[in-house]
């Protein structure tokens, strides 16, 4: 082919050097642009995938195809008649080329499914370049709290664990001698008469909102605190706790209650309910437990005791520097670490502190 | 405090079947919360028997036994267990005489342990049933030999159920008492709460006694002298205002106390010691008035209370010699201390065997007196417990009383009308209670009457005003001191449970503060980032502190504990990683390997040589003064909150087609890399040293040019004495600073849309210059056009001088204003070598 190629070219100069593949001059009639048609289509059909259909296309269409011949040779026919076979040979080429662009289509999608075939992978056996890690259900727990009452207006206040004794006992009305001073089983900072301790309870932080904040005052105050408690299975000498204080004009107990009710509502749902049971804090006056009720504790329906609440102490408020005759407040305290115990059935308290990242998986990034 | 319910009864009506559980569930009402309910544990059938006969019998074992003929049924009946009414009965005790009324278990019957009792085989006989000891009664601890009933005085027919004789039949319930409640540790408070709580009546025993006072004398002749000569108040309050004394004479201490006054006592908790020494607990259990008895003979002169003098010392009846304070209130006579006032008696005084006359004490003294010489000889005891929390100082008189009476009832004394009463107690100022105050304090809609009814019962004393109630609390209620306490006692007796449910309406909050959110986010990037929250306790050792509590391993100072739980965790953390290290030791001794940690956490950082605290506090129930609250401030350490990483094993595990990739400096400087996203902070990372990290693999974290934490890999040194691997990654960053430190606000530069234009950039730069300058460097020389840099390779190799590096640079280039050509990028380019060259002697690789 290609000697024969190099023949023609010699031979007619003059012409394009790629029209020149043919030994002969080919007469354009009906026959021959029907069998070159046919013979086309022929190949187009036969043609199994696109690099086959390329090599197809070239022969049958490129500028040294018949057709292509056939085409070039119209140049040469008389004037009468280049209309009509014209047309002939310019019908047959449509009609190849539509044929090749059918056949083409087909292919593209057929290859295109046979590589998504060949793609398959078992998406249950994977790798993973990730690993999930967790938030601590403690801290999810006290987000989740502050997330109720930021709803309800009121913010978030914070403040330092090693504390002055001034704010965790003389302004909460603990009395240097009380019982109730003992009662609370506070480390002591070294030296003892340097008045420091680690606070045991974050009721320093409501004293420190009220000597910074102007009343109206809407405080929660979640955080650590410190006992020198044993540690075992249902005491922690660390544990967090979060504190509400409101003060305002005309605040009651029944706002207290209203609150509350509103809170266990909020983290435990509905059917939650709170009830008040007589206390003693020295802080508040009057003072109340906190036992809430909830119908899917594991031991089935029941009061269980959550935390302390009560009316601010009108010495808490003097203290503050806020008049007991003008203004009343309330205050609550209640535990993290058991909130989540009855919330989610955490069986032993040690659990939350050791570390173990299976403990904190369980929850992942959800409480 | 606990309560036996027969004792409860004799002042307030319990209605027949009253359980402990109904008693509880009506305390609880008036806030006297349950703690427990305590019994002697034992089932029947227990009786007295008769010891008909017995025979020694000695054993191989050295033991001598009795085998014992004891009638347990009157003559013809059948005995309690069904059996014959005389029951054979093997007895490892000797301590008894044919005729001697004992207390016999019978088969099916069942003592405290539980310890059930059968016929059984021992020593050659069928021995049924036991005659029982007061300890396996659980009556006491005497286990010398078996309980003749003689010896309690008792003579009861053969048979009778001993289970209800002995009082054994009885329960007290436990109470938790608050500490404002000083007069519940008596019967006679509760007795008061269970009526206000139920309704039932209630009778006083003050005031039966104070009816009884005729039948031992009125205390009228030569009076005992007493003087209360203080000189030294405590808070300027006296030592002690009220002082009885009554003297009994002729006693006989060997009398036995009686079964009911024994099984009171040890269902209230209090072990039976003598008759006189468990009357005086008896009335103070009672009527809430500590008592001191004192054997009158030995006694050398009258009484002065007074404090101690320096020097002064005292052996107590616990047998200890006693360092005493100028601060004690001490009870003295002629030759000196004889007692440390209401909280222990001299053992040189103390009634004993041989006491025949008794003094009598009962007195009141300051509660802060009290509470403090309790704590200074830790001597806390049931009579310091009661005058910490406030004794009821009009009671001193009738429980002198009370007491004298049942020592001559019980052990056979006769009063002596000698004895004198010393009563200063101040009287005590009405509260004013205006009209609506307990309404609108407590939100429940409570009329005139029922306030007033509330406080009556409560034994206030009540008078109306022009605008309200004038009330004088009772004696036994030093709590109430003002209208708040007022408007609680109605509360409570009216019921809490008519308080109403209202939620306030809080003015417009503004959320979480910035620091908030953001301490929020990092916690949550780091989690999404793959790394497992926990909280160590913050409590750490020396070795910890000093090691991790500073980078350059200068001398720290730490918050020390003063009463730590653990003497070698007696600091607090100045580093979170010890915790984190500890975590991950105990998550890989479990078999998790590939472990990811963070905490975020206070940590306590005191500046070195400085004292924190103060020496005095605000006194008074005012605001301090600004600089008064300044200083309290001042004197607080600081206590920033830190974020700390820990990356151990793999962080990418083998799976198929996925080979491991173990954790290393970079996790750690990936994880400080999340932390600066989250917290909208620009973190430079430098070539560092910290003591406690490998010295060629730590990063210096800064923000604005502050130092604010370390990354890298811990010394392989301390990794192996942890159990860890050598490879530990690590980070601590102070996010404080890092928040504080952070630019708050971000301003938007426009997005360009011309197309941009990527180039290549290849520096041979010295080995150790660090990456990140000659980056700057580039970044400062190709100008505003150059968008983007970041390094792609790091070759050193053929080709790269030794002791040099290629550091390859991809470049994206962008103009805001037209499509750069290539040779306006190719020009940003070389300027940036240009200035690399100038800073670091970098050449372009060709």
């Amino acid at each position: 082919m290609m000697t024969a190629a190099k023949t023609a070219a010699r031979a007619c100069s003059r012409r394009p050097v790629d029209s020149l593949f043919v030994s002969k001059p080919l007469e354009i009639t009906e026959q021959a642009v029907e069998a070159a048609v046919d013979a086309a289509l022929a190949a187009i059909a036969a043609a199994v995938d696109s690099a086959t259909l390329k090599a197809v296309r070239a022969e049958h269409t490129g500028e040294k195809s018949t057709l292509a011949q056939l085409n070039a040779e119209l140049r040469n026919v008389p004037n009468d008649r280049k209309a009509a076979l014209g047309k002939l040979v310019g019908g047959a080429r449509g009609r190849v080329n539509q044929a090749f662009a059918a056949r083409e289509a087909e292919i593209v999608e057929a290859e295109a499914a046979a590589q998504l075939e060949a793609e398959t992978v078992d998406v249950t056996a994977l790798p993973s370049r990730y690993t999930p890690g967790a938030r601590h259900p403690l801290a999810l727990l006290q987000d989740r709290v502050c997330d109720v009452f930021t709803g309800m207006g009121w913010e978030i206040a914070e403040g330092p664990e090693v504390e002055s004794e001034w704010f965790n006992f003389d302004a909460l009305n603990f009395d240097a001698d009380h019982p109730a001073r003992a009662m609370q089983d506070t480390f002591f900072v070294d030296p003892p008469e340097a008045h420091l301790v680690l606070r045991t309870h974050t009721s320093p932080v409501q004293v420190r909102s009220m000597l910074e904040r102007e009343v109206p005052i809407y405080v929660l105050a979640p955080g650590r605190v410190y006992r020198t408690d044993e540690f075992d299975a249902t005491h922690l000498p660390v544990f967090m706790q979060f504190e509400g204080l409101a003060v305002d004009k005309g605040l009651t107990m029944a706002h207290l209650k209203g609150t509350l009710d509103h809170f266990v509502k909020a983290i435990f749902g509905e059917e939650a309910k709170v009830r008040l049971r007589p206390s003693f804090f020295p802080f508040t006056e009057p003072s109340a437990e906190l036992d809430f009720w909830h119908p899917t504790f594991k031991e089935g329906p029941r009061w269980i005791e959550w935390g302390g609440c009560g009316m601010v102490h009108p010495n808490v408020l003097k203290a503050a520097g806020i008049d007991p005759e003008v203004y009343t407040g309330f205050a609550f305290g209640m535990g993290i670490e058991r909130g989540l115990m009855l919330r989610n059935g955490v069986q032993d308290m040690r659990e939350m502190v050791e570390g173990d990242v299976r403990f904190s998986q369980q929850f992942g990034m959800v409480v | 405090m606990r309560v036996p319910l027969s004792w409860l009864a004799e002042y307030v009506e319990l209605v027949p079947g009253t359980t402990p559980e109904d008693v509880h569930a009506a305390l609880v009402r008036v806030g006297l919360e349950e703690e427990d309910v305590h019994t002697f544990e034992l089932e029947g059938p227990i009786v007295v028997g008769e010891v008909l006969e017995f025979v020694e019998e000695p054993q191989s074992n050295g033991k001598t036994i009795r085998w014992c003929q004891v009638r347990v049924a009157p003559e013809g009946a059948a005995a309690a267990d069904g059996g014959d009414a005389v029951h054979g009965i093997v007895c490892g005790a000797r301590n008894f005489f044919v005729g001697d009324k004992v207390v016999v278990t019978l088969p099916g019957a069942v003592l405290p342990g539980p310890f059930p009792i059968a016929a059984r085989t021992t020593y050659g006989h069928v021995s049924d049933g036991m005659i029982a000891s007061a300890r396996e009664l659980g009556l006491g601890d005497d286990h010398e030999g078996i309980l003749r009933l003689s010896t309690l005085g008792i003579d009861a027919p053969v048979g009778t159920d001993a289970i209800a004789l002995l009082g054994l039949d009885d329960a007290a319930i436990e109470i938790n008492v608050t500490p404002d409640r000083g007069y519940a540790f008596s019967i006679r408070g509760v007795a008061r709460e269970y009526a206000h709580a139920t309704g039932a009546r209630f009778r006083d025993p003050v005031e039966q006694t104070s009816t009884a006072t005729a039948s031992v004398g009125a205390g009228s002749g030569d009076v005992f002298p007493v003087e209360i000569r203080d000189e030294a108040p405590i808070r300027g309050r006296v030592g002690s205002a009220v002082f009885a004394t009554r003297i009994v004479r002729g006693v006989d201490p060997a009398r036995p106390t009686p079964a009911w006054m024994v099984a009171r006592l040890k269902l209230a908790g209090i072990r039976s010691l003598s008759v006189l020494v468990d009357i005086t607990n008896y009335v103070m259990l009672e009527l809430g008035q500590p008592i001191h008895g004192y054997d009158l003979d030995r006694l050398q002169g009258g009484i002065v209370v007074r404090r101690a003098t320096p020097g002064e010392k005292l052996t107590t009846l616990d047998g200890k010699e006693r360092a005493l304070h100028p601060e004690d209130l001490l009870i003295t006579d002629d030759r000196g201390a004889i007692g440390i006032a209401g909280v222990m008696g001299g053992a040189d005084t103390e009634m004993s065997d041989a006491t025949r006359n008794v003094l009598i004490e009962a007195a009141n003294f300051d509660p802060v007196s009290i509470a403090r010489s309790a704590r200074r000889h830790k001597l806390p005891s049931e009579a310091s417990k009661r005058f910490e929390r406030g004794v009821d100082p009009q009671i001193a008189a009738a429980s002198a009383t009370r007491v004298a009476q049942l020592m001559v009832d019980l052990a056979g004394g006769t009063p002596d009308a000698g004895g004198s009463l010393i009563h200063e107690a101040p009287e005590r100022e009405p509260i004013a209670l205006p009209i609506g105050f307990v309404s609108e304090l407590i939100g429940v809609e409570y009329t005139d009457e029922e306030v007033h009814d509330a406080l009556a019962e409560i034994g206030g004393a009540i008078t109306r005003s022009d605008v309200g109630f004038e009330v004088v609390p009772p004696s036994w209620r030093p709590d109430l001191t003002g209208k708040a306490e007022l408007a609680e006692e109605v509360a409570r007796l009216a019921g809490y449970h008519r308080i109403p449910s209202v939620l306030p309406v809080a003015p417009p909050g503004r959320g979480l503060t910035r620091s908030q959110r953001i301490r929020r986010r990092v916690a949550d990037t780091l989690a999404a980032a793959g790394s497992t929250e926990v909280l160590s306790f913050p409590f750490a050792t020396e070795t910890e502190n000093a090691r991790f509590g500073s980078a350059d391993g200068g001398p720290v100072a730490s918050v020390r504990l003063a009463n730590a739980l653990d003497a070698g965790t007696a600091l607090m953390r100045r580093s979170l990683l010890p915790g984190l290290i500890a975590a991950a030791k105990r998550n890989r001794s479990r078999g998790l390997v590939d472990v990811s940690l963070f905490e975020l956490g206070t940590v306590f950082l005191p500046e070195t040589g400085r004292a924190y605290g103060t020496s005095e506090l605000p006194v008074g129930d005012a605001r301090p003064s600004d600089a008064d609250l300044a200083t309290l401030q001042a004197g607080i350490p600081p206590q920033p909150r830190h974020v700390g990483v820990l990356i151990v094993g793999d962080v990418v595990t083998k799976e198929p087609q996925q080979p491991p990739v173990a954790a290393g400096i970079v996790d750690a400087i990936d994880a400080v890399r999340q932390v600066g996203l989250a917290a909208g902070a620009d973190i430079e990372i430098v070539q560092g040293s910290h003591q406690a990290l490998h010295p060629g693999r730590t990063a210096e974290l800064r923000v604005a040019g502050r130092t604010v934490g370390y990354a890298g890999e811990l010394l392989p040194t301390l990794a192996e004495e942890a159990d860890l691997p050598r490879v530990v990654a690590v980070a601590e960053l102070d996010l404080d600073a890092v928040i504080d430190l952070a630019e708050p606000g971000v301003e938007a530069g426009a997005i360009g849309a011309y197309p941009a234009a990527t180039q290549d950039l290849s520096l041979v730069v010295a080995a150790d210059v660090p990456a990140a300058t000659v980056a700057a460097a580039v970044r400062d020389g190709a100008g505003e056009l150059l968008e983007h840099l970041h390094l792609v390779d790091d070759y050193r190799g053929p080709g790269v001088p030794d002791g040099s590096k290629s550091l390859t640079f991809a470049l994206r280039f962008r103009a805001d204003d037209r499509t750069l050509t290539a040779a306006e990028a190719s020009g940003a380019k070389l300027a940036g070598a240009g200035v690399a060259a100038e800073r670091t002697g970098a050449a372009i690789r060709e």
